[in-house]
C-alpha cells in the first residue's frame, strides 16, 4: 500500500472516526472521547509510518504498536479494519459476545493487535520489552506506543520511562494523547500531570510537542523520532477529546459513554459531512 | 545425600547451564540478583540479563513485550513482590495474552526468617493459582529445582516458580524411581492409613513425620506435589480413595494454596477428611528460619499432630 499524506490521511481518519462512533453506538458501550482524540495519530501510524503487512499480522519484521490506553480500542480497531486486517463489518460486533472484537485490545483474537492492553499504565512497559527484544536480536523494526495524559498518572509509566532511557531505546516512540480530560474531569484537577515535556526530558527522553490533529506535524515528529539516536522519543500531542463530533468535543462526560440513537444520528451527519467535504476536494 | 543447597542457588546455576541451549532465554531482575541468584546468569551472560531496578511492575511488562517477540523471559524478585506487588501486571499483561513468561518468586514462605512478615510471602500460591492458565510450581529440593527449571524452559505459557531462601538437604536424587514431570506428583513412601500431601520445604519434613508415625504403627503415604496447578488429580483421588483421609502440608497460608487445591478437588470428587497444615490466617514474624518454622508448627511433629487429627476424623 502506498503511504497516505495530507488530505488522504484526513479522509481516512474521518472514516475511522465514523466507524468508531458507529461501533460504540451499536455496542451501546465503549469509549468514544479518547478514541476520537487519538484517531489522527493512529491513522498516521498505520497509513503512513509503520511497516506492516495486514495479510501477515505476525510478520516478524513489522513495526509494533501498543495502545497503552487500551480503552480506546475503537480507534485501533477501526484503523486496523480500514487497513485490511479484518473486515470492516466485524466492527459491528464490538464488545459483543459474538465475534472477536473485545472491549479492550486482545492480541490473541484480534488480527493486528500487537499487545493486549486495558489496564492503564502497563502498555508502555510492554513496548519497552519489544524494543529491547529488537535490539537484542539486532532487528531494525520500530516500536510505537500511545498513552493518555490521564494514564501517565500511573507510576509504572515512569518506571518504563526510566528503563527506556537506561537502555537507549531509540527504536521506541511513545505518543501521549494530551486531551486534558479523564473520567472524573480535567486532568489538571484530578491529578496534574504537566509539565509533561519537562518530565520526559528529566527522564532523558527526546521530547517533541505537536498539535495531534495536524498530520504535517505528526509525520514530521515521526521523522525526527526515527532519526534521533541514543534515546527514546516522546511525542506530546495536544488533542481535543471527542474530536470530530461537536457535542463530544472537550467533554469529559464522553469518556466512556455511548451515544443514543439521536446523538448518533447527529454524530454521523457531522462525520459524513466531513468525509464528503474531504472527498470533494 | 548430596549435601545442602537452597533451591534459589540450584535455580541460578541451572539458568546458566541452559543458556547456550536456549539462546532465547533472557533473565530480568529487580535489584535482587544477589539474593535471587540470577547473579550467576548476569555474570555469565550480561547481554541477556536485564536489571530493571526496583520497579517490579515494569519488569513484568518488559517481559511480556519480550515474550511477544519470541524470547523466553524469567522475571525475578522475592515472592512477595514478584507475585504480590505485581499481581495485576502478571494477570493482565502476561497471563491474559498467555505469554511465555516465567515468574519466579525467591524467598517464598516464612523460612525467609529474620526479615519478618513484610518479606515472608504466604499468599503466592493463592494469587498465582487464581489466574486462568497459570502453572504453579514449588520444587522441594535442589535436585527437583534443577529438573523443574529444565522442564519450564520447554513449557510454553505463563508459569510461577517458587524458590526457597533456606539451604536444605538434597534428597530426591537418591529416591529410587524418582522422576520429574510437570503436573505430576509422586508417591515418596507408600502407606494405607493417611496420605500426607506436601510441597516445597515441607516434603522432607513429611518424610520425617512418616517415620515418627510408622514407629507408632501408623502407615502414612507421602506424596510430593511440586506442581500445584495443574494439580495431579488422579494421584490425589487415588490417595483419598485408598487411605480415606488427607493431610496437606505447605509453607503457605492454609487459604488458597495446596490445601485449598486438594480440598477443592476432593469435595467434588471424593469427599474425605482433609486437614490443612500451613500458616493459619496470620502474618509471619521475624526470627531465624528454624525458629519461625517452629513457631508456626511447620515441623515433622506438627505434621504428625495433623495426621492423627485426620485419622480421628476418618471414622
Amino acid at each position: 500500500m502506498a503511504k497516505l499524506y495530507g488530505k488522504d490521511l484526513q479522509l481516512m481518519a474521518a472514516r475511522a472516526r465514523l466507524l468508531a462512533v458507529d461501533a460504540v453506538h451499536t455496542a451501546a458501550s465503549g469509549h468514544p472521547g479518547g478514541s476520537l482524540s487519538c484517531m489522527d495519530i493512529v491513522t498516521a501510524l498505520y497509513f503512513n509510518e509503520m511497516k506492516v503487512e495486514p495479510a501477515n499480522p505476525r510478520w516478524k519484521d513489522r513495526d509494533r504498536f501498543v495502545l497503552s490506553k487500551g480503552h480506546c480500542a475503537p480507534a485501533l480497531y477501526s484503523v486496523l479494519a480500514l487497513r485490511g486486517y479484518f473486515p470492516v463489518g466485524d466492527l459491528k460486533l464490538l464488545r459483543s459476545i459474538e465475534g472477536h472484537i473485545s472491549g479492550h485490545p486482545d492480541m490473541q483474537h484480534v488480527p493486528g493487535v500487537d499487545m493486549s492492553t486495558g489496564s492503564l499504565g502497563q502498555g508502555l512497559s510492554t513496548a519497552v520489552g519489544m524494543a529491547l527484544a529488537a535490539k537484542l536480536k539486532a532487528q531494525d523494526h520500530r516500536c510505537y506506543a500511545l498513552c493518555g495524559d490521564g494514564e501517565v498518572e500511573e507510576g509504572q509509566i515512569w518506571e518504563a520511562a526510566m528503563a527506556a532511557a537506561k537502555w537507549h531505546l531509540d527504536n521506541l516512540c511513545v505518543f501521549v494523547d494530551v486531551n486534558g480530560l479523564q473520567i472524573d474531569g480535567r486532568t489538571a484537577d484530578v491529578m496534574p500531570s504537566e509539565p509533561l515535556d519537562k518530565k520526559f526530558e528529566a527522564f532523558n527522553w527526546n521530547v517533541i510537542k505537536i498539535d495531534g490533529h495536524d498530520f504535517d506535524q505528526i509525520l514530521s515528529a515521526l521523522d525526527s523520532a526515527r532519526s534521533f539516536k541514543g534515546a527514546p522519543t516522546a511525542i506530546l500531542a495536544s488533542t481535543v477529546k471527542g474530536k470530530g463530533v461537536s457535542f463530544m468535543e472537550g467533554q469529559a462526560g464522553w469518556h466512556g459513554k455511548a451515544p443514543n440513537d439521536e446523538q448518533f444520528a447527529q454524530a454521523k451527519a457531522e462525520l459524513e459531512a466531513k468525509i464528503k467535504e474531504l472527498e470533494g476536494n | 545425600m548430596a549435601g545442602k543447597i537452597a533451591t534459589r542457588n540450584a535455580y541460578g546455576e541451572t539458568l546458566v547451564e541452559l543458556a547456550e541451549k536456549y539462546p532465547e532465554l533472557v533473565v530480568l531482575d529487580a535489584d535482587l540478583s544477589g539474593s535471587t541468584m540470577t547473579k550467576f546468569f548476569a555474570a555469565a551472560y550480561p547481554q541477556r540479563f536485564f536489571n530493571c531496578g526496583i520497579a517490579e511492575c515494569n519488569m513484568a511488562g518488559i517481559a511480556a513485550g519480550m515474550a511477544a517477540d519470541g524470547l523466553k523471559p524469567f522475571i525475578n524478585s522475592f515472592a512477595m513482590f514478584s507475585t504480590g506487588r505485581i499481581y495485576e501486571q502478571i494477570r493482565n499483561s502476561i497471563a491474559y495474552p498467555h505469554l511465555n513468561v516465567k515468574v519466579v518468586g525467591s524467598h517464598g514462605g516464612v523460612s525467609v526468617g529474620e526479615d519478618g512478615a513484610t518479606h515472608q510471602c504466604i499468599e503466592d500460591f493463592a494469587l498465582m493459582r487464581a489466574i486462568p492458565g497459570m502453572l504453579v510450581c514449588c520444587p522441594c529440593d535442589g535436585n527437583e529445582m534443577r529438573l523443574a527449571v529444565r522442564a519450564l524452559m520447554d513449557y510454553e505459557g505463563p508459569a510461577y516458580l517458587r524458590l526457597q531462601r533456606l539451604a536444605t538437604e538434597v534428597f530426591t536424587d537418591e529416591l529410587e524411581g524418582y522422576s520429574f514431570t510437570l503436573g505430576k506428583g509422586s508417591v515418596l513412601k507408600d502407606g494405607s492409613d493417611v496420605s500426607i500431601i506436601a510441597t516445597g520445604l515441607m516434603v522432607s519434613k513429611a518424610l520425617q513425620a512418616a517415620e515418627i508415625l510408622e514407629a507408632e504403627g501408623i502407615h502414612a503415604r507421602i506424596i510430593n506435589i511440586h506442581t500445584l496447578k495443574p494439580l495431579d488429580d488422579e494421584l490425589v483421588l487415588k490417595a483419598a480413595r485408598e487411605t480415606g483421609c488427607i493431610v496437606t502440608s505447605e509453607e503457605h497460608s492454609i487459604i488458597g494454596g495446596l490445601g485449598s487445591a486438594v480440598s477443592e478437588l476432593l469435595i467434588e470428587k471424593c469427599p474425605v477428611p482433609v486437614v490443612r497444615h500451613g500458616v493459619n490466617d496470620e502474618f509471619g514474624r521475624s526470627g531465624t528460619a528454624a525458629a519461625v518454622l517452629d513457631y508456626f508448627d511447620l515441623t515433622p511433629e506438627g505434621i504428625v499432630r495433623k495426621a492423627k487429627y485426620a485419622l480421628s476424623l476418618k471414622k
